[in-house]
């Protein structure tokens, strides 16, 4: 009687494998990186003529068919277009006593360039035949260019780097108020170098 | 005195295994957490282009995805080498891209869909023409947030 009424085990020495297997076939089917990029705003469709801007303040960059990089008329090799985008962006050239005079660039004032970081625009023109990683490279040297003028603002200002006050506030840790502060910040530097970036495909006729 | 010689008889107990299902189970369910399932199988060669300058594209949900490159081997015999686009699992020409991002848009949750992202997935060794007519296409449906999609690395590698 005693016998019967024990209940006989099942053997669970096995589910250590099933187990196993269910853990392989997850590895298997799914990816754990999450995509990075270069995030991009495109212009928006108008029908209305832009209006006319002074020359001076767009800084052309060509990309050609052969992948050669031309910028302001003169064909450069693509490690120092950074070196060209902040020289450009950094200029400040309008005179002291104007409105719009530029109080913390630190550019070479040429009023032959850019008035100011906030009309200076990156004119960025590629044509059918440019590979898409050159162009990758060349939107990526741009945005290193205005990086590294808002890490330098970042840092006279508060101390810290704007890629830092960047991660701060996407960061889980961070408490609600200082995000708050934070976003302040970060929306103060990026008036001081607004990332202003055209982008167009080179007209055949040009 | 039997106390200590008690300890010295016999072989070293066998360790038991029988937590090991439970470790393998939290492993496993970690695993089906942090990752995502792979959603729709290449038909086009997809190298993507190195860059450091990155952001992370966080909430798959928010995010439409449009690849572009060369077809694969098994592809190549009926689209040819040329460079194409591929919307979910066809291939598609640059005229349909609008058309696809409206779909995906209405599919999406209404308070997601001023909020989506569209991810350009290009093999680096694709040309511009294309992706010159995508952002056109892009642009006319007001879908402007775009995602340059890349592997974190050297940007310069990508010149050779």
């Amino acid at each position: 009687m005693s016998s019967r009424e024990e209940m006989p085990k099942v053997n669970a020495g096995s589910m250590a494998d099933i187990a196993f297997l269910l853990l392989i076939f997850f590895l298997v089917t799914t990816s754990i990186e999450t995509d990075v990029g270069l995030n991009r705003m495109l212009a928006k469709e108008s029908k209305t003529p832009p209006l006319p801007i002074n020359q001076r303040n767009i800084l052309p960059i060509l990309i050609n068919d052969e992948d050669k990089l031309m910028v302001n008329g003169e064909i450069i090799p693509i490690n120092e277009l950074k070196e060209m985008a902040i020289a450009f962006l950094d200029n400040g050239g309008v005179a002291v006593n104007n409105a719009n005079y530029c109080n913390y660039c630190q550019g070479k004032r040429d009023e032959f360039s850019s008035d100011n970081p906030q009309k200076a625009i990156i004119s960025l023109m590629s044509s059918r035949e440019t590979s898409y990683g050159v162009y990758v490279t060349v939107q990526n040297e741009l945005v290193a260019a205005y990086t590294a003028l808002r890490n330098r603002e970042a840092q006279r200002l508060y101390g810290i780097d704007f890629t830092a006050m960047e991660e701060d506030y996407s960061s889980e840790s961070t408490s609600f108020e200082s995000k708050a502060i934070l976003k302040q910040r970060i929306k103060q530097i990026q008036a001081l170098y607004p990332l202003q970036l055209s982008e167009a495909e080179r007209k055949q006729n040009q | 005195m039997s106390k200590f010689a008690k300890k010295k008889d016999g072989e070293l107990p066998a360790v038991s295994t029988a937590s090991l299902p439970d470790i393998v189970f939290m492993l496993l369910f970690f695993f089906m957490t942090v990752t995502v399932m792979k959603d729709s199988s290449l038909k086009v060669e997809n190298n993507l282009p190195n860059a450091d300058q990155i952001k992370k594209l966080e909430k798959k949900d928010r995010v439409i995805y449009i690849y572009v490159g060369k077809p694969t081997p098994e592809f190549a015999g009926k689209f040819g080498t040329e460079p194409k686009i591929q919307l979910n699992d066809k291939f598609a020409g640059p005229s349909e891209v609008g058309d696809y991002i409206l779909m995906e848009r209405a599919k999406k949750s209404q308070d997601l869909q001023n909020v989506l992202t569209t991810s350009l997935k290009v093999d680096k060794n694709a040309n511009m023409g294309l992706i010159s007519d995508i952002k056109q296409e892009l642009r006319e449906v007001n879908a402007l947030k775009v995602n340059y999609t890349t592997v974190n690395g050297d940007a310069f590698s990508n010149l050779q």
